[in-house]
């Protein structure tokens, strides 16, 4: 019960300071991009209204990014204290991506930012150009190396785990660089950070057209961002494809849950709208089997029939295996190596993962009592099995599902936000090629309801990364409840109490001085 | 290279200088840092294997962590 309960507050403390960090991250990145467009229109056609133009945008940015800068160093404190045991077992191959990401976020940002925000009438404009794209690509330069440090825990490639250490060593830099779920993860979160920063411009764009002000400035803000964010919600579709692809190869219960998905099938339809039966999902977490085989997975839903398998499998008669499958295993899957193999029950795994366990003990032991023939036995089960070695520390069935229904459902509302998104974004260019953007007051309304519900649709789909990988820290090798210290839980819960106190006085300093420069608009520069 | 150090010397302190919203975001962001890293990280976020003296006795007790039976 302790250990739970620690596990569950280090978790809500970890859950809380990354969501409250990725309120700023994105925006950073989004507006960003989208400044240095806009100077790139200064520079080139070398009129003072787009001067004044990325000088309003560039307060907005500015207040953003003051106010979440270094709030991702919380993250890091975290590690130390609250997840030793995992900031020691991930090693170096978590230690370099964020040692690259703090050298370029720290030269390349605050160089070229003390240029984008003093350097006006000092460089050159092209200078000053250089300098603004610079930062926008030092933003997008930083988020890889974090992404790729998130997606190698997602899925863990180009190490080895050297048992005298109890670390796992980097082995092929390139590997962990380039893995394919870290690209992809790069450029869905990239991409969704454009989508985002557009849409804040052309919802604050909006509000401006509503108090009938400044119209030039904002037509050319909103089409610019309309446009910005119409290429980057279809690449983000794209890109999510080919999320739904990886989950669904390297981490199958996360495609499960996602899909409420109890008992797989050949040519797996896909739940568009839905709700759950959380009567089942209860029933699996209160061990009542009987309870779980006669619930139903779903009271309603609207499937597109296949659609599943071929998203997961590019094969519209694909097995696509569901919770319970994956749980009794036995069924057939292709490897990394693109070998057919039958899959382990979640019971052969568990008892894989002991030895693995009581293998890197009994190594151990062996090494510091100089008996090398004992250690080396102990290193050969501990390699042989190392690959279900989180496994160990489960105990039943429940241990291994995460929380279906708030998997589900925000899987849901991110797809359908982004869905939205995507209808926003051709509605504001046919409006302002109607040229109707400034009259049309519904429109306008929407675009400024539509800032709060980009935010969600982020944050949502960040709930179904880290929350359907549950509970896994490390996919496969370490679970969350083997990752923590043994610190008190009493003062985990005094932080969490803190960072709520320090994070709303953050968020409404931000949101009283970001009120304070629209209302003041692009006429005070 | 005086010539330069100074140039880039002029160039933040001018910049600062000028500011107008840039003042109270660098009163957060001092106020923030102070928060972060003189009472969250020196009061509540120690490094929880500080206590040992060498890396040996810091890999001893990640082992004995991950091995133990109540995991």
């Amino acid at each position: 019960m302790f250990l739970t309960t620690l596990t569950d507050l280090s978790r809500l403390q970890f859950a809380l300071t990354a969501m409250f960090h990725w309120i700023f991250v994105p925006l950073t990145i989004g507006l960003g991009f989208i400044i240095a467009i806009m100077e790139t229109y200064y520079v080139r056609s070398g009129k003072d209204f787009w001067k004044r133009t990325v000088k309003f945008w560039m307060n907005v940015f500015a207040v953003n990014f003051a106010i979440g800068i270094a709030t991702g160093i919380i993250l890091e404190f975290q590690f130390g204290t609250n997840w030793s045991n995992y900031a020691w077992f991930v090693g170096d191959i978590f230690g370099a991506p964020l040692a690259i990401e703090g050298i370029i976020a720290f030269f390349m940002e605050s160089t070229f930012f003390a240029i984008m925000f003093f350097g006006w009438n000092k460089v050159s404009k092209n200078a000053h150009l250089t300098s603004t794209w610079l930062v926008a690509l030092g933003t997008a330069i930083s988020a890889y190396w974090i992404l790729v440090a998130n997606a190698w825990m997602q899925y863990p490639a180009g190490m080895e785990f050297n048992p005298d250490t109890a670390r796992n060593e980097m082995v092929n830099f390139w590997a962990v660089a380039t893995s394919p779920v870290a690209v992809n993860k790069f450029l869905h979160t990239i991409l969704n950070a454009f989508v985002l920063g557009a849409v804040v411009v052309v919802g604050i764009s909006a509000w401006y057209l509503k108090k009938k002000r400044e119209e030039e400035f904002s037509r050319k803000s909103i089409k610019i961002a309309a446009i910005f964010g119409l290429v980057s919600i279809l690449l983000l579709i794209y890109t999510g494809d080919g999320s739904a692809y990886h989950v669904a190869q390297k981490q199958p219960m996360k495609l499960a849950a996602m899909e409420g998905l109890y008992d797989g099938q050949n040519g797996t339809q896909l739940v568009a709208i839905g709700i759950l039966n959380n009567k089942k999902f209860k029933a699996l977490r209160d061990n009542d089997s009987l309870g779980f085989e006669l619930e139903k997975p779903y009271v309603f839903q609207i499937s597109v029939p296949k659609a599943l398998s071929l998203l997961g499998y590019r094969d519209v008669n694909a097995f696509v295996p569901g919770i319970n499958d994956i749980i009794k295993g036995g069924y057939k899957y292709k490897d990394s190596t693109g070998n057919y193999v039958t899959a382990q029950s979640l019971e052969e795994k568990i008892l894989s993962g002991r030895i693995a366990i009581n293998a890197l003990a009994s190594y151990n032991k062996a090494k510091n009592a100089g008996d090398e023939d004992g250690a080396s036995a102990s290193k050969k089960d501990l390699q042989e099995n190392f690959k279900n070695f989180g496994y160990g520390y489960l105990k039943e069935s429940k241990d291994i599902v995460p929380n279906v229904p708030l998997v589900f459902y925000s899987f849901r509302i991110m797809v359908l936000l982004g869905g939205y998104f995507l209808l926003f974004f051709i509605l504001t260019l046919w409006l302002e090629q109607k040229e109707k953007i400034g009259r049309c007051k519904w429109y306008q309304n929407l675009a400024i309801i539509s800032i709060p519900l980009v935010y969600i649709c982020s944050q949502a789909g960040w709930i179904v990364a880290e929350v359907g990988r549950q509970p896994w820290t490390i996919q496969d090798l370490l679970p969350v409840q083997a990752s923590v210290s043994g610190v008190s839980s009493s003062a985990v819960l005094t932080t969490v109490i803190l960072f709520f106190v320090l994070f709303s006085v953050l968020l409404t300093a931000e949101i009283s001085i970001l009120l304070k420069v629209i209302k003041k608009g692009p006429a005070s520069n | 290279m005086t010539i330069v150090l100074k140039r880039i010397w002029l160039f933040y302190y001018e910049g600062f200088r000028s500011m107008t919203l840039g003042k109270t975001l660098w009163v957060i962001i001092l106020i923030k840092l102070f928060i972060m890293f003189f009472i969250l990280k020196v009061f509540f976020f120690r490094d929880e294997l500080r206590v040992y003296d060498n890396e040996q006795e810091k890999q001893q007790h990640i082992i004995h962590e991950l091995t133990l039976e109540k995991r």
